[in-house]
Parts: C-alpha cells; structure tokens; sequence
C-alpha cells in the first residue's frame, strides 16, 4: 500500500486536483482502480482528526449500484439476509448477501432511496451476482459508480461542519438515515453512515461539482480542524469500530479459491444481519440448516492483548493447541489498549477461554517473538454513544 | 411433511418416467396421482394419427433402452406392451444405391460388409465385443444413484468403489482402452478401428443420434457405450418397434400405474410447485386448483422444474446459474409421413422389411451436417434414421399403406434467420429432397406429412429447448453432474421435491430408469 505510484494507469478520483496537492507523503494506494491516498502527512494526526475533531475521506473508488424497477424491493430481498421491509423510503441498511452454501459475498450498505429505486454500495464487483440474482424480476440494475464522488465527512465535529456549511435540519438526521439537499444548485445526498464507529456522514454529489463540495467542506470546517484523510488512518478506526472488511477479515465467497476459507455470516459475527423469517433469499436453506446444527465451526471476536505490540497476522493458542488466527491489529491510541479481531474455533470464542497470542514482532531488524495473554472481549472495541445519537 | 395431503405424490408429467415412477411408488402402496398437462398420456413417447388411419410414433421411434427390470416389476406385457420387430437390423443407404446391412446375423453382416472392406468385417465383431464389454462395466450404474462426493454416505462411496471395482475387473488391457476412449469423439474411436467409410458413419450417426454433438465433438464416442449399455427385452444393443408404436409403450405404462392404484388426470398443467418455507407442499395447477402431496415429483426437464415450477424466488443464484447452463438445446427433429406404398429402395428393397435405415454414408458427411447445425442452420445434407412400422405392424395403417418415421440431425433449436416458424415446412421439403436421392419414388407416394421440430417439442411437449433427453446426454451432464453437481440422487434443493424424468441420471431415451431409481430414493426418504 505504500509504494508511490506514479504511472497514470489508474483513474484518478473527482477529487484528485484537491487532494494531490495535499498528500505531502507521496504515498498513495490502489483501490477498485483508482489511485487513493494512503496517508496525506501523518497517519496518527489523521486518526486523532477522526477522533477528536473531524476527517474528510475520498472515498469515490467505492463501487456503486442502482437498482430500479417494479421488483426492486423483491430483488434486494433476494439478494440480501436482512429483510428491507424494515428499511423504509430515506433509510439506509447495513446488509451482507451470502452464495447458495450461505457463505459471505460480501457485507455493504444499501440506500432505499424511494420504494422501488436502491443504491448499493460495495467494495468488490457483484454486477454478474446481482444480474443473475434478478433472474424473472422487472429490475434494472447498473454500475453508477463513475456517476458519484463520494466523501466521508466523520468525527465528533463533523455534524458542526455541515452545519456551517448549511445544511439545515442535518442535526435531526437519524443514524442510518439519508437526506438531500441542494448545495451550489446541485443536489447532495447525505447519508448518516460510514466505517470510523464515529459520528459522520457521506456525502454523494455528481463528479463534476466534486471540487465545489470539498472547497465548501474545506471552508466550513476551517474553524473545526477539518482533515483530509487516508486509507491508512481509516484502517485504524474502522478496527477500533469492530468492522469487518473484505480482503483482511474474510475472503469472498466468490473469490475464495478454497471452499474451507468462505464464511458464513454466523461466522464473521454477522449472525443478527441474518433473519430466517423473512420470504426465501439467497443462503436461506444453508443458514438455517447450519444454525439448526449448533452454528458454525469459526467464530469471529473481538481480543484484547496484554502488551503494546500488535499481534499483526499471529496465531491464538490455547494451551499448546493453535485454536484461531488474527485478521486485524493495532494498538489503539485512544483506547490505549492492544486490540485485535481474530477468528477462532467456535468452542474458544468466549471471554472465559484461557488464550495467548503468538506475536512476531521487529525490533530494529530483529525479529522477537513474544507470547501476549490475551481475551475475547467485545465489539466494538470502541463505541462513543454519539455515533447514533 | 404435508400430512393432510390426500396424495403421498403427486407426479407432474405423464411421460415415461413419470409414470414408472408413479407406478412404483403405488406399487409401495402409495397413493399417488399423475398430472399430465397433455391431453394424453406418453409424453414423447406417443404415437399420433397423422392421416386419416395412419399412426406412426410421432417422436422416439424405436425402443432399445425400455429396462428390463421396469418390464417386469410392472408387468408391462399383461398390460399390453408387445413388440412388433424384436430385433431390428440396420441397413445403411448410399446414394449410388448400395447398402450396408448389419444385423445380428453374423456371417451376413460380415458378407455385407466385406463388399466395402474385409479388413473392417474382421474387425467389427471385436469392436462390437469390446464396447458390449465396457457398456456391461457401466450397466449396473444405469440404475444405480449417482454418488455424492463430498459429504457422502458410505452408500456415496461404496456406488463409487463399485465403478471403480467394475472398470478394474475389465482387465488391464480394457481398462485402459476405456480410460482412453472415454472422452473422445466417435470418429476418432471409429477411425482407429475401421477403414470404410459406410461403416464409420453408420457407427457414428448412433454416436450422435438425439444430440448436439458431431462425430468430432468430444466425448461422443462414449455415447456408443451409453446406447450399448441399454438392453430392450432382454436383448443388449438390440433395437425394436413396440406394436402399436411408441404410445402402446406408454399407454401399458399407464394401465400398469392404473392397476396399482395410480390416478392418472390429463388436461392438467401444473403452474407452480407449492412451497412453504422452503418445503414443497404441493402444486397449483395453472387452472387455480391446488393439490395438496407429501411429495412432488417432477417428470418435466431440470429448467422448467426449476425456472418455472418453482421459480427463482425459492433457489440461490449459484444453483440457478447451473441450471441455466445445462445445455439442452435439441438438434433433433422427426419427419412423419402417411405413404400409399412403400418406395422403391431398388436393390436394397429385400433388406428393408425387418431394419431401420440410416442414411449416414460417412463420418464427414454428418460431421458437414453438424456444422451447419453448429451455426444455426438445419443440415443442408441431413443424416437421418428412418423406420416403416407399418412393415410388420399393420395395426398401424390400412391395407396396403405404409407410414414412416425419420429422425432428422440436424435441426438446431436456435434457428438463425427467423426461427422455426418461418422455416419449417422449408425444412420437411429439404428432407424429402435429400431422400429423393435414395428413394426416388418417395415425394410421389405421399398422403401427409407432419415435421417436428424442437421449437414444436418445446411447445407442444414442454420440453426446453426441444431437447429429446430433456438435457445432452454428454459426459459433462452425466451420472453425478446430471442434472446439475450436488443434486445428482433425484433430490433437489428444495425439500420433498424431486425429479424423475429424462434430465436426471441416466437420462433420456425410452428407458424407465431415471423414473424408477426416483421411486427408489423418495422410499428411502419416506422411509427415513
């Protein structure tokens, strides 16, 4: 992630010519075929900008679906093991959608922006999935990717900064909720979302007044510490918050090579996303046939560790029997505690087994091993009640 | 369980299939109904009057696969099935009027064939042999239900260690020749073996006969082995008309059904498969009716069952993208036709009265007919199997008539240029012209004509695709890949569904086997 690219094979964001200046590292990221920044000057500032004051994230390259027609409703109900009958019209829904064995695709957010008329928001490609899921439905679905920048606008301060910036009634804007507003004569979808655990919002314009929303943000948030923020700071929060993310804590199910690295949604901790009452949708069978069995072998947590070095990519033991390995790591700044998400087998997944982690950790070139007591604690690690209040 | 349901099955489709399976499962002492959405009973195997007296099998016209078994267990001679020819030679037309005869009269055959090579009159009969030899190793798994291979049961892997155990016991030398032979095109087998022409295409047209395959496609010469394997009376690779045509088949199918207490209600097309919760309930007839079962059992092919029986709101996109891909796209079309006599095959005439012919002089030529099917066109020189029924089954027309039943490769489902609509009295007109070269009295003897094409079996049989083996019958969509991977053993995803017609294992053909080894795995489920 932290090599410079400097060919211009990859796309450049709506919000490149603002945030290239800024990016005084030099070090940027790929995503989804865009150059990104990882770190714009320093990853602990950004990170206690999130915390403490309010970031300013491109987060653009994310990939974008709309789903329109008669059947839409039916087709996300399909797709998705949430029901959206509980999401109505102006609301978003944090949902995963599963294969056939019930196993992750993938974890997103959907907006319902109007009955039948949906924006799905990925990391990966689920065109082909999301097609051929509409088998025999009047849906149209389409990539709109390109047809949105998107910023994420989050931290304690970050409801001050709309606030200047004139978005009236943003302050009643419940979590998970979506509003438009009309900024310099073009409309702006705000959405009460994003991936820091924080207070914060998304801000969805057209690509060609993606400069005119930064500048107005960049302004509004002068008095407010407004930061720009990379992908390196947003890793750190996004652990701290307790989400997942796709490529570090599951794979695929789509992408897996192997069938034993999928996971169903029971095992990623995802169990209360999934509900075996609602009509028929993709994995059903295989869920309820796999809670009916006492659930699944894995179990995704949340661990604390003695220490202050990261258990980046260690083992867990208990005893001398290896029982689950480490997906995310950090020493959290504002927990001052060493946090970790791991994935363990189901019978260890409790605060009451007696675990360690095996942690490999470089110590000016030299490699120390260092066995860290360690305990299931849980998620979110970190959860200030202003995140939906 | 819907154990209110008055019917323990309900059976939808009166094919052959469904009915062997209906029947075995009244037999059991099941109550059991049969819904044929038809006006009749059979399916594609019916025989229709295209003239004014003249009946004739309007699809499959030859039986060689009905099982042996099935004869028996059902009691199909005292419910009237009986055959006309037994034992059917095949006499291959050429179009400077000779002829190849293979009959089961071996030194015939080896005469016939000499007059074009005796290297291959030689040869043939340890041809013959050899492939009797592997189709006797894959016989047992005709009724057998394919094996799971992850989570299996010990019944999983003991199917397994059998097919094993019998390709082993064939020897060193057998093993390998069938490991070898196994995946490769017909022409490729034929041509290791034999030198004449005449001979190569009449094996190859059978390597290739109700698929979507040319002599050239992989994996057709393990079709020979499938055809093989199949038995009629009795008579291994023996070929026969049933009296009556193909519906007294299934018309003593269905007294057989009758006899066990099977209810059998044609006029009723079935719309949907009922499902609660993820369990079949029963079926919604497109009438409105509902018919409440503990068990629906689907005769039609794997797509209709799916796509539109149960529909794709009940089945994940994983499943329903296999079943999408099932190739089934029929090549196959048949050509009726009512004659005032028989025509004039000169100096093949004597051979005709007690064989099928078979208009296939070579390996290239119906390789060149599959091309034009491969791109959408029907065959400009269609190779064809043609039979005169009515030769030792007068029943079947008046005195002095005669009807005669064509099987046409190649006619693709997927027409180019405006679909069958448009094309096919064009179609029937081009097969007559090809026969004109072996029969040129024919076009003078005509009283009707009916064509059937596969957009015809779609619609008027429900067939998807207008595939006669509801799905090919390649070594992709075999055994435990057929209809799709994980859903080989007649059961489906959904509880208490299951299949029993031609798209499940092992496929098509007038057989009664797919039927009758669903019969067996929904006991063994009741009986659980």
């Amino acid at each position: 992630m932290s090599e410079a690219i400097t060919s211009d094979f990859l796309m450049k964001t709506p919000f490149h010519a603002r945030t290239a200046p800024l990016c005084l590292s030099g070090k940027w990221g790929r995503w989804a075929g865009y150059s990104s920044v990882d770190c714009f000057y320093s990853v602990t500032e950004e990170y206690f900008a999130v915390r403490t004051a309010a970031s300013l994230f491109d987060m653009s390259p994310m990939i974008k679906y709309r789903v329109t027609g008669r059947d839409a409703a039916r087709f996300v109900n399909r797709l998705i093991t949430r029901d959206i009958g509980a999401c109505p019209p102006g609301h978003g829904l944090y949902v995963c959608w599963c294969d056939g064995d019930g196993k992750l695709i993938e974890d997103g957010t959907v907006f319902r922006l109007a009955e039948n008329d949906f924006q799905i928001n990925t990391a990966e490609h689920n065109f082909c999935w999301f097609e051929d899921t509409a088998l025999g439905l009047d849906v149209t679905i389409a990539d709109v990717s390109e047809e949105f920048a998107a910023l994420a606008l989050q931290g304690p301060l970050s409801r001050l900064v709309l606030e200047r910036l004139g978005l009236t009634g943003i302050e009643a804007m419940p979590y998970f909720g979506l509003a438009w507003f009309t900024l310099d004569e073009a409309p702006l979808l705000v959405s009460r979302t994003g991936f820091t655990g924080d207070l914060g919002y998304e801000l969805w314009i057209e690509p060609g007044r993606a400069e005119m929303l930064w500048d107005r943000l960049m302004a509004a948030g002068k008095d407010y510490r407004l930061t720009p923020i990379g992908a390196a700071a947003l890793e750190m929060v996004r652990i701290e918050a307790g989400l997942i993310e796709i490529g570090f804590d599951y794979i695929g199910a789509e992408a897996a090579l192997r069938e034993s690295r999928k996971r169903s949604p029971y095992e990623l901790g995802l169990g209360w996303l999934v509900d075996l009452k609602k009509s028929y949708f993709v994995g059903k069978r295989a869920l309820a046939e796999e809670k009916r069995r006492g659930g699944p072998r894995w179990r995704l947590v949340g661990l604390e560790i003695e220490g202050n070095k990261p258990a980046i990519e260690s083992f867990i033991y208990r005893g001398r029997t290896e029982v689950g390995h480490v997906t995310s790591a950090m020493w959290s700044p504002t927990l001052k505690k060493n946090i970790a998400i791991a994935v363990l087998e189901a019978p260890y997944a409790t605060p009451k087994a007696d675990l360690w982690a095996e942690i490999w950790h470089p110590r000016e070139l030299e490699i120390r091993k260092i066995n860290a007591p360690c305990r299931v604690v849980r998620r979110p690690f970190y959860d200030p009640p202003r995140r939906k209040a | 369980m819907n154990a209110s349901a008055r019917h323990d099955a309900v059976v939808i489709g009166a094919g052959h299939n469904g009915l062997v399976c209906a029947a075995y499962l009244a037999k059991a002492g099941r109550r059991v109904l049969v819904l044929e959405a038809g006006e009749s009973v059979g399916g594609c195997a019916v025989s229709g009057e295209i003239h004014p007296g003249y009946t004739v099998s309007t699809c499959a016209h030859i039986l060689h696969l009905l099982h042996p078994g099935v004869i028996a267990d059902l009691r199909l001679k005292r419910h009237g099935l009986a055959l006309s020819a037994p034992d059917l030679a095949t006499l291959a037309l050429l179009p400077d009027g000779e002829h190849l005869l293979l009959s089961s009269e071996v030194q015939a055959t080896r005469d016939s064939i000499s007059r074009f090579s005796r290297r291959d009159a030689e040869r043939l009969p340890g041809f013959r042999a050899r492939l009797e030899r592997f189709a006797g190793a894959l016989r047992p798994f005709l009724m057998a239900t394919p094996p799971r291979l992850a989570n299996g049961t010990w019944r999983d892997r003991w199917t397994l260690i059998r097919l094993g155990i019998a390709i082993r016991r064939l020897g060193r030398t057998d093993m390998r020749e069938l490991l070898r032979i196994v995946g490769i095109c017909s022409a490729d087998l034929v041509e290791d073996v034999f030198e004449s022409d005449v001979l190569k295409g009449v094996l190859a047209f059978d390597s290739v006969l109700g698929s979507f395959l040319g002599p050239r496609s992989p994996s057709s010469a393990f079709n020979l082995l499938y055809r093989a394997a199949g038995e009629s009376d009795g008579r291994r690779g023996a070929l026969s008309h049933p009296k009556g045509g193909m519906g007294a088949v299934t018309a003593a199918l269905a007294a057989a059904a009758k006899s066990f207490g099977v209810e059998v209600r044609t006029a009723a097309p079935v719309a949907k498969v009922a499902i609660e919760d993820t369990v079949a309930t029963g079926v919604v007839l497109e009438s409105g009716e509902e018919i409440a079962a503990r068990t629906v059992v689907s005769n039609a092919d794997p797509r209709r069952t799916f796509l539109d029986l149960v529909g794709p709101d009940q089945l994940d996109t994983d499943f329903v993208r296999r079943v999408r891909h099932i190739r089934m796209d029929g090549a196959t079309a048949k050509v009726n036709l009512a004659l005032d006599g028989l025509p004039d095959l000169g100096g093949s005439g004597p051979h005709m009265a007690n064989a099928r012919l078979l208009i296939a002089p070579g390996v290239d030529y119906i390789e060149h007919a599959f091309d034009d099917a491969k791109y959408g066109a029907f065959s400009a020189e269609p190779a064809m199997e043609i039979t005169i029924p009515s030769l030792h089954d007068p029943s079947l027309v008046p005195e002095g008539g005669h009807v005669m039943s064509i099987m046409v490769q190649f006619a693709p489902y997927r027409l180019r240029d405006g679909g069958w609509a448009a094309h096919r009295e064009a179609f029937g007109d081009h097969v007559l012209k090809t026969l004109a070269a072996y029969m040129p009295d024919l076009s003078g003897r005509i009283l009707a004509r009916q064509v059937v094409t596969p957009d015809d079996l779609e619609r008027d049989f429900r067939v998807s695709g207008g595939h006669w083996h509801h799905g090919e019958l390649i070594l992709n969509q075999l055994f435990m890949l057929r209809p799709v991977p994980r859903f080989a053993q007649y059961r489906t995803p959904i509880d208490n569904l299951y299949l029993c017609g031609a798209g499940a294992h092992p496929g098509g053909g007038i057989m009664g086997a797919a039927g009758r080894n669903a019969a067996r795995e929904i006991m063994r489920d009741w009986s659980r």
